[in-house]
């Protein structure tokens, strides 16, 4: 469970059954277990009118129990990046009335809310739960590049090399906590590294 | 104590009948400075000094942000009300010197929406007036449904017509005309947000089927001025001013405590905006809750009152004011 910090810091919920003509569900991994809770408290026609797009990841575990739910639509993608065109594209045609969940990681929801933001959802629209790892994407604020699942506390940037505080200070427009470089003033001090984000 | 409703010092410079319920009026600066910017949706507390009486109604605007040089409102004649829209009518001339608030906006466009649609009832079109001209000027995305009960008594409907052509769709209850609604929420685009004046039924009937089609809160927005209803006089205790005052048959609560010489914060006056929340210290008898800003839940304790919009019927009320 992500701790409560700053404000910015994103904080989630648990998943719940909306009002609306259609659902859209963005999980990873465990984020399946979210779903088949919230199947227990849908009313008996809610998945007639649900896409679920999974990423089962390496394991391939809960495929099986999203399909039990009979979704009208059900996408196992490989990754977030291959399932992005295909969460894009049904934004961009959906209708006032679609329902947005989203349950896993939070590098997962924080990428597929950065895609309904730009598809005009409020934030504050979107049902979110976090299960599984608490990795990082971080923004470097000096080179802009993203660093995808940062684990410790500071981190490099794979992109210019500095070594980075990662804030709780989060970016719903880019999906990223900020990482500010952590020792500007003598780059040969190095504080100890800790694996903090797991 | 009122919370930014700073005055204006005005003269009415135009008065226009539109239909033969509705009047429009015009005001200017005295000075003949520019008036302070507004955005759509924004209302006036007008001042209304009737004789002994003064009466502060809230109007939309209803020009076009754009133009500050004028502010225009249209009032529709109530002659079961309490005296207010016919004392506009009926009073106010050009050249008639007048005291307006400082616009206060209650009712704003979420700029962020990738279309706006509107539903409008009756005169509940004058704050899409300016909503429309602001979006028009900026090429914003907007679609206007508008319910009047004949054509003439659909007020602006011809110049709506004239200025957004299609974006702009008009039902007339007398010719069986209604709005398909469940259809018309569930064809929006997705970002689309959701505006709603007119009669409250109608509020309630779009705002009830948006929810049940999936429409985040969020998305809804909505404004109706409960004007003040009249009502049996009543007497009230305020604890903190030691004074015992009469409300009379068509004064408002607010107004009455006004008059008693005690100033209590308010912003609408219309029972939305929260301001004039009062806390109740005791009571004895039945409320009259008309506002749309406390909880069903704080109605039914009958420790809060908004006395902009709400009566009181029994023996005894003490209010902390």
């Amino acid at each position: 469970m992500a701790a409560k910090s700053i404000i910015s810091r994103p904080v989630y919920g648990t998943l719940s059954p909306q009002p609306g003509k259609h659902h859209l569900f963005v999980a990873d991994a465990e984020g399946a277990l979210a779903i088949a809770d919230l199947a227990a408290k849908a009313p008996t026609d809610f998945f007639g009118g649900a896409h679920i797009i999974f990423i089962p990841g390496r394991d391939g575990k809960y495929a099986e129990a999203l399909e039990a739910l009979k979704p009208a639509q059900l996408y196992l993608g490989h990754s977030f990046a291959s399932a992005l065109p295909r969460l894009k594209q049904t934004l961009a045609n959906a209708h006032m009335g679609l329902r947005l969940y989203l349950a896993g990681t939070e590098g997962l929801i924080g990428q597929a809310m950065q895609a309904a933001l730009e598809a005009g959802i409020d934030h504050t629209s979107i049902q979110t739960e976090h299960s599984g790892s608490l990795a990082r994407r971080m923004q470097c604020v000096h080179c802009k590049g993203i660093t995808e699942n940062v684990t410790t506390q500071p981190a490099t940037c794979s992109h210019c090399g500095l070594l980075l505080l990662v804030r709780d200070h989060y970016s719903r427009r880019l999906a990223a906590f900020q990482g500010v470089c952590i020792n500007a003033e003598d780059r040969s001090e190095i504080p100890p590294i800790e694996e903090v984000f797991r | 104590m009122s919370t930014g409703t700073t005055k204006l010092d005005v003269v009415v410079s135009d008065v226009v009948p539109v239909n033969e319920l509705v009047t429009r009026f015009h005001f200017r600066r005295r000075d003949g400075q520019l008036l302070p910017t507004f955005s759509g949706g924004a209302h006036v507390v007008v001042e209304m000094r009737d004789g002994e009486r003064t009466r502060l109604n809230p109007y939309s605007l209803m020009g076009s942000p754009l133009d500050t040089r004028e502010y225009t409102i249209s009032v529709r004649r109530d002659d079961a009300g309490r005296g207010g829209s016919l004392f506009m009518h009926r009073q106010v001339r050009p050249g008639t010197e007048m005291v307006v608030s400082y616009p206060v906006n209650l009712f704003s466009l979420d700029l962020r929406a990738r279309k706006h649609l509107m539903l409008a009832g009756g005169i509940g079109i004058t704050p899409f007036m300016a909503q429309t001209a602001q979006l028009a000027a900026q090429g914003g995305n907007f679609e206007l449904h508008y319910t009047c009960r004949t054509a003439s008594l659909g007020t602006y409907a011809d110049l709506l017509r004239e200025r957004y052509d299609r974006r702009v769709r008009l039902y007339h209850d007398d010719r069986d005309e209604r709005v398909d609604l469940d259809r018309l929420l569930s064809s929006q685009p997705l970002g689309t947000h959701l505006y709603v004046c007119g009669p409250s039924g109608m509020i309630g009937w779009v705002r009830d089927r948006a929810a049940a089609l999936g429409w985040p809160p969020e998305t809804v927005h909505f404004e109706h001025f409960a004007a003040p209803q009249p009502g049996a006089p009543f007497d009230v205790t305020l604890a903190l001013s030691g004074k015992t005052i009469r409300v009379d048959e068509q004064q408002s609560l607010l107004e009455a405590i006004e008059a008693a010489g005690v100033d209590p914060p308010y912003l609408c006056r219309g029972g939305v905006c929260g301001q004039c929340e009062t806390n109740v210290i005791s009571h004895d008898g039945k409320f009259i809750h008309n506002d749309h800003w406390l909880s069903e839940e704080d109605h039914r304790s009958g420790c809060k009152i908004m006395p902009c919009v709400s009566r009181f019927e029994g023996r005894s009320l003490v209010l902390e004011r």
